[in-house]
């Protein structure tokens, strides 16, 4: 592949500066889709800046009641963090379906997020969540929820030089859980045909307050489906609630038809994802208040 | 494109290459350093057969750019034996006969070694999801994963105190 300059700024200022220099420079984190990008001639920047010697770009921390996650985080470290893995399973789990382990030493949810895979693993954990990222550029530092970056596939909202800083989670609400569930042709090593992320929050009695239902995969971008959600609440999850989030779900998804799913098996595995995911946050959320049903 | 001057650490020795800035860690091993166990299958992070342990973590070595390993700490299947004596995982590959062309073997001996460095007795599920980034067209994987648990119950019985 044809050579860029490589930086190892250890300031964000110093990032924006070398990103700001050469149109054609991209940030670097964990390099699992920005090498085999370049390696195929699909991408060329004249300068790849990597982003992991700036220090709190790597890690998780908690800043009063929010979990900061640094943009060059693996997504294996995310399960050596105890207090978050404990507070978002869900999302542990989404980043940690990606690739191999190899890969996911490396592979940022940032990367993930930014790569704007439609198929993304850890994108509707994140939205289910409501996650924010924090974006750096020459123009500033801005907040905006992950929603907002994939605009279409390979396609973000970040505009020349802005490159994403840091994940922002809440620390869950009390009776609060959350899951992401796939489906794959293969066990491991694959990449989702359907993906649904769930977070709910369940009152002392078991009805739930609040719940956010997002789809992966079933569309062109990540997809908060606000009526799934709204279907849940107010309920105590019971079957027919259940369905009409899963019809809910179904109604909404978008999927395109390939050799790895087609629409239908798609849509239909959408809605009994949704369920499911569904019924393991309200496990969770259960676990957390100690209420059996 | 100047090239890059990179000062690292590989299996415990101090290291130094000039590399081209879009070189990646593999390149570095083989061409610059000379260490040509690992290897490079498909360069896209799929095979696992240029695995290497980074500050003690398994990566694929092609999808890490060389100058990347400046003041960090690789460790390579050259690595793995104390000289000519092999590492149990080695030596139950042979008795196992869990290579047939051996392309892939050294990628995953690195890769059993650090499982079993972290968890000296996994189940056969363990073993078969930690190195499903591990390609392997001969063998059928079998022979391999009944290598890696006997090393393990090698490894477990050698801390055993008599």
């Amino acid at each position: 592949m044809p050579s860029p300059a490589y930086h190892a700024p250890d300031t964000i200022t110093g990032a924006i500066a070398l990103l700001a220099a050469d149109p054609s420079a991209l940030p670097l984190g964990g390099g699992t889709d920005l090498i085999v990008q370049m390696r195929s001639g699909r991408i060329a920047p004249g300068a790849v800046i990597d982003l992991k010697r700036i220090e709190g770009m790597s890690g998780v921390r908690r800043e009063g009641d929010v979990f900061v996650i640094g943009a060059a985080t693996p997504c294996s470290a995310l399960k050596g963090d105890a207090a978050f893995s404990a507070a978002w399973p869900g999302v542990v789990e989404a980043a940690n379906l990606i690739g191999s382990v190899q890969v996911r030493n490396r592979a940022t949810m940032a990367g993930n997020l930014c790569n704007a895979s439609p198929a993304a693993d850890s994108v509707p954990a994140l939205v289910a969540a409501g996650a924010t990222c924090v974006i750096a550029g020459p123009g500033g530092v801005r907040q905006v929820p992950v929603e907002a970056v994939p605009v279409a596939p390979g396609r973000t909202s970040l505009g020349p030089g802005e490159f994403v800083v840091e994940f922002r989670l809440p620390v869950p609400r009390e009776g609060g859980g959350d899951a992401y569930l796939r489906a794959t042709p293969r066990t491991e090593m694959d990449i989702a045909v359907v993906g649904t992320g769930v977070c709910l929050v369940l009152d002392a009695a078991g009805t739930c307050m609040a719940a956010r239902v997002v789809l992966g995969a079933v569309g062109p971008t990540v997809m908060l489906v606000e009526e799934a959600g709204a279907a849940l609440v107010g309920s105590r999850l019971d079957d027919d609630v259940l369905a009409a989030m899963s019809r809910a779900v179904q109604a909404a998804s978008n999927p395109i038809d390939d050799k790895r799913g087609t629409v239908s098996y798609r849509k239909a595995m959408a809605g009994v994802l949704a369920r499911r995911a569904a019924l393991i946050a309200a496990g969770r959320a259960q676990a957390v208040r100690g209420i059996s049903r | 494109m100047s090239r890059i001057h990179v000062s690292t650490t590989v299996n415990g020795d101090a290291a130094e290459f000039l590399c081209d800035p879009a070189a990646s860690l593999l390149d570095a091993l083989r061409d610059s350093l000379g260490l040509t166990g690992s290897k490079e299958g498909c360069g896209s992070g799929d095979c696992g057969a240029c695995t290497v342990v980074l500050d003690g973590e398994m990566v694929c070595s092609c999808l890490v750019f060389a100058a990347e390993a400046e003041g960090r700490a690789v460790r390579t299947i050259e690595g793995v034996a104390e000289g000519s004596v092999l590492h149990p995982v080695q030596q139950k590959f042979l008795e196992h006969a869990a290579l047939q062309c051996g392309f892939c073997t050294p990628g995953f001996i690195v890769a059993a070694k650090a499982l079993l460095d972290r968890n000296p007795d996994p189940t056969e599920t363990e073993v078969r999801y930690w190195l499903a980034g591990n390609l392997c067209r001969c063998t059928g994987y079998d022979k391999i994963v009944r290598a890696v648990m006997d090393a393990g119950a090698q490894l477990r019985q050698e801390r055993t105190p008599a």
